[in-house]
């Protein structure tokens, strides 16, 4: 009884929203009608002349500013020197050698047999087999100084980001100020592309390897900390307490109790980390970090397709084999103490080990072609590639013309004119509504002013341009991302391909396949949408999979019990409970194809993105970090209102 | 016995170390004049990177350590300004203009001198473009047969396939100026015409697209500029440069950073002196793209046969 007079007034509260909504929708279309111009587009001569002081404080913070002894340069550059150390000793290993002591760097051969071990050691013997041939793929295909180069920053950046992240997490699930702020931030790294602040980044420390280092932080360190957030916020109550009787000290708590829980979740920042260091690569070679990524665009401003293959291929095959390594490792039981004989058999094995690592390097100072494979000793698929993908675009081109065509003439230009035509008070006010709605007065306050921001500084219109190629991306991500990420769930068999897709997807260097997408579908809005999707998918495979893994057995188990087809399982069991997940890569997906429109701005759209590339020539550094922020305001929008709809709506479901 | 020879060799490297320095401390004109690195800019395109690395070369070989950083075309400039950047081999007038001048303003960056080598930069078409659209090359025939250009998204008007907007062309406010039927859409990269480019070729299908010489692309696509009203001729060009083409002879200057004039002099003089044309560019960019050696081979072999070239720039010791 008490039951159906709960669903009746949650039916009537539910009523209430949608006449709120239905009202403020025709309301909204009568201002969008009626609107006066200003209300339209904002007048050209009240532009806030932000991006001129902007750009003005930056020459300042660069050539003056200073605190009495040494000035802000000084300080970035003393930052770039300290970081620069651990990479002069991974450079020195891999690449470069030790002149100072008349040390070369380790032979290709001594490389392959160590990671080849490490792979055993950790993973077992397919792990082994995987690294012992990844990395000699490196070297027979002739690109080891340049893979060794990238490796060695990418050892180094891992850890460093890794360990910011955690600890920014841990920050902020004992802060809520701490949270409130960092969230913000990381919102506003994550959407800021990487173009617009990779200027301001080469002034205060320089040009090379350090840069390169920060860049990626800036975009790897918020996935790691919004994971440990997650992970640690869903530690179950009930092992917290066992924790907490069996008398741990909030450290010990911490680190033995709660971590290790949530040791699923963190693992997939982790494997963030890698992909976004590895992700970031080639754009970093725009600063001066050297290595496949340099190669790589080099390779595709000749046309040279089969070559960047190869080297994307090397890129991905160095992501995956550490983010597998790297997995493994974390995931091994170290709890238990070895016993004698396992000792014995340890120290057993490491000596001879020791003796194979020599004797590799020995022989590799006796035989020069093991030191370093000589060119006529190395080969390369490049031609077959170039071939084949010449032969594709020129069969395929012509069964896709109608299709290209056809979506482009009657749904994009239709949807982008729309877009295009959306005057900025009105748009505001709907979407401040939309907040009202969902969070009350503050999260409408929050949404109306970022959104007003953009029009203020002058950027609405390109601003809708991104929006337009955004929402389209979006929304073919969530319909195929969403169906592939329960796959992945429900059938361990295809779990591996999807997460080895998933990885593949997101170090595989966009540039790369943005080629043979514009020799089929030209540049244009359509290639971009698909260029956006191809990366923007991710996330929503990932956390979806990932939310359903997590769904607690017992649950599924009184689901079955209650005589559930697998059809009211998955609506009625788990997708529920995988909501939060769920919802995380949804705004992750949103926050990656709003980072990848400025990529896209490489196959040529008008939208902010182009308004960053602009900004370069001229070192405008306020347009291009305005308009990386009118980026990074619109995902914070969107991301703010759909966190807050996911509260409410785990409260709804009593899930929280 | 490894390890007597790296004990053996890191004594040699002490000394080494030691002497070069007490060398560098006392006699103040001996090359080098500073021990350390010279950074030289890498873009990615064969003819700079191979220019760049015949450069390093030639300065190793009178007694300099160089350093190669790979680098974007526009973002360089601030590193040249600030020192992190010693030498940049091309600065093309097409593409960096506008980023050169406004470092040459902030007097931390000097022009080097310019190459005897011109460039030019404008509109493109594959030859066979030409059966389908009679007049060729002047404008007004391109702009008569602009529907055979169109594509879904520009119809009726035809497509121009531009240039990276941080190239800082307008050619929009061209299309514009003359009237012309056409609509500008501006590719990312370079990369993203050579595909539009191969995928228009292997179909024959009309094209027009901004590309620029010396480059690759004339070995591989036969083809021809597009002549717009032509700004030495033109009385018109200095007052309205919107209505006319780029000049058919651009600068391909050099660029460095102020402090190597006092930090290595001699490595400077050989900057200023560096100079090559359009014959050796096209010629040095062809032993990477057509005969499949790397960057670093190319420039070696560059030096190794043409001695009498690259004496002239050189100290003799």
């Amino acid at each position: 009884m008490t039951a159906s007079a709960d669903s009746a007034a949650s039916r009537s509260k539910s009523i209430l929203p949608g006449i709120l909504v239905g009202g403020a929708a025709v309301v909204s279309l009568i201002l969008f009608a009626v609107a006066p111009d200003w209300a339209r587009q904002w007048p050209a001569e009240q532009i806030v002349p932000l991006r001129d002081w902007v750009t003005r404080f930056f020459q300042w913070l660069a050539n003056e500013a200073s605190f009495g002894l040494f000035t802000v340069k000084d300080l970035t550059r003393l930052v770039s020197d300290i970081l620069s150390g651990p990479l002069t000793i991974t450079d020195g290993l891999l690449h470069k050698g030790f002149s100072q002591f008349g040390l070369a760097a380790l032979p290709w051969i001594t490389v392959v047999l160590i990671m080849g071990i490490v792979g055993y050691a950790i993973g077992g013997g397919r792990l082994g087999i995987a690294t012992t041939l990844g990395f000699a793929y490196l070297a027979v295909f002739g690109m080891w100084p340049d893979a060794m180069k990238t490796f060695s920053l990418v050892l180094v950046t891992v850890p460093i980001a890794a360990l910011i992240g955690l600890m920014l997490g841990i920050l902020a699930t004992r802060n809520q100020l701490a949270e409130r702020v960092l969230s913000a931030l990381f919102d506003v790294m994550q959407a800021t592309p990487h173009l617009a602040y990779l200027g301001p980044i080469a002034i205060f420390f320089g040009f090379g390897a350090v840069p390169r280092l920060i860049a990626t932080a800036i975009f790897a360190v918020p996935p790691m900390a919004r994971c440990t957030i997650l992970g640690l916020r869903t530690v179950a109550p009930e092992i917290i307490e066992s924790g907490l009787m069996s008398g741990c000290t909030p450290r010990q708590l911490l680190w033995r109790v709660q971590l290790p829980a949530a040791q699923r979740t963190l693992l997939v920042g982790l494997n963030q980390v890698i992909m976004q260091t590895l992700a970031m690569v080639v754009i970093a070679s725009l600063i001066g970090a050297s290595g496949l990524g340099h190669r790589l665009l080099f390779s595709l401003q000749q046309l040279q397709m089969g070559k960047a293959i190869e080297y994307g291929v090397a890129i991905v095959v160095i992501a995956i084999l550490l983010d597998r390594i790297s997995q493994a490792l974390i995931a091994r039981n170290p709890a238990r103490a070895p016993t004698e004989a396992e000792k014995a058999a340890l120290l057993r094995t490491s000596v001879i080990l020791g003796i194979l690592l020599a004797s590799s390097i020995l022989v590799a100072w006796l035989v020069p072609a093991f030191r370093l494979l000589p060119k006529d000793m190395t080969f390369t698929t490049a031609p077959y590639w170039d071939q084949s993908i010449r032969w594709l675009s020129r069969t395929l081109f012509v069964y896709l013309e109608f299709f290209r065509d056809d979506v482009t003439t009657y749904i994009l230009v239709p949807i982008r004119n729309l877009f295009l035509s959306l005057p900025w008070l009105p748009t505001c006010l709907l979407v401040a509504t939309a907040g009202l709605l969902i969070g009350g007065w503050r999260l409408a306050v929050t949404a109306f002013l970022l959104l007003g921001f953009i029009a203020a500084i002058g950027f609405w219109v390109p601003a809708m341009m991104t929006l337009y190629l955004t929402s389209m991306a979006v929304i073919i991500c969530v319909l195929l991302g969403l169906p592939i990420g329960i796959c992945a769930a429900h059938r361990p068999r295809f779990t591996r391909f999807a997460l080895a897709l998933c990885d593949t997807l997101q170090t595989f260097p966009s540039f790369i396949y943005l080629i043979p997408v514009i020799m089929l579908f030209r540049v244009g809005d359509l290639a971009s949408i698909i260029a956006i999707i191809a990366y923007a998918m991710v996330p929503i495979i990932r956390y979806t999979h990932l939310g359903l893994m997590r769904v607690p057995a017992n649950t599924l188990e009184a689901g079955i019990a209650c005589g559930c087809t697998g059809r009211q399982m998955l609506l009625k069991v788990e997708l529920p409970q995988a909501v939060p997940e769920i919802l995380l890569g949804l705004t992750q997906t949103i926050t990656m194809a709003l980072f990848m429109t400025s990529i896209t701005a490489l196959i040529g759209s008008r939208d902010l993105g182009q308004e960053i590339l602009k900004a370069l020539p001229a070192v405008d550094t306020g347009r291009g970090l305005l308009a990386g922020l009118s980026i990074a305001a619109i995902g914070i929008t969107a991301t703010r209102l759909i966190e807050t709809w996911a509260v409410r709506r785990k409260r709804e479901l009593g899930l929280a | 016995m490894l390890s007597m020879k790296m004990v053996r060799l890191a004594a040699i490297g002490c000394v080494a170390a030691f002497l070069s320095g007490t060398t560098a401390g006392t006699a103040n004109a001996a090359i080098p004049e500073s021990s350390e690195s010279i950074k030289i800019a890498m873009n990615n395109w064969t003819s700079q990177n191979v220019l760049s690395y015949i450069t390093g070369q030639l300065l190793e070989k009178m007694g300099y350590t160089v350093e190669y950083i790979p680098s974007d075309s526009q973002l360089q400039f601030q590193a040249l300004g600030n020192g992190d950047l010693d030498f940049q081999v091309e600065v093309w007038e097409g593409s960096m203009a506008e980023a050169f001048a406004k470092s040459l303003e902030g007097g931390d960056v000097v022009d080097a001198g310019s190459h005897t080598a011109v460039t030019r930069e404008d509109w493109w078409y594959p030859q066979y473009v030409k059966d389908v659209c009679p007049g060729l090359p002047d404008w007004k025939a391109l702009d008569a047969c602009a529907e055979k250009f169109a594509t879904a998204e520009t119809k009726p008007k035809g497509r121009f396939v531009g240039p990276p907007a941080d190239w800082g062309k307008h050619y929009s406010e061209r299309i514009q100026a003359l009237k012309m039927n056409f609509q500008e859409v501006p590719v990312g990269q370079a990369a993203t015409l050579w595909a539009e480019l191969q995928a228009a070729y292997d179909r024959k299908e009309p094209i027009v697209l901004f590309n620029w010489t010396p480059n690759f692309i004339e070995a591989k696509f036969p083809g021809e500029f597009v002549d717009f009203p032509d700004p030495a001729s033109d009385a018109k060009c200095k007052t309205q440069p919107e209505y006319c083409g780029a000049p058919k002879s651009g600068y391909l200057k050099k660029a460095a950073w102020k402090g190597v004039q006092e930090k290595w002099p001699a490595a400077f003089a050989v900057m200023q002196h560096i100079n090559f044309n359009n014959e050796q560019i096209a010629k040095a960019a062809s032993m990477v793209d057509t005969d499949g050696l790397s960057p670093e081979e190319a420039a070696a072999k560059w030096i190794s046969d043409n001695p009498s070239a690259w004496k002239e720039w050189v100290p003799a010791d």
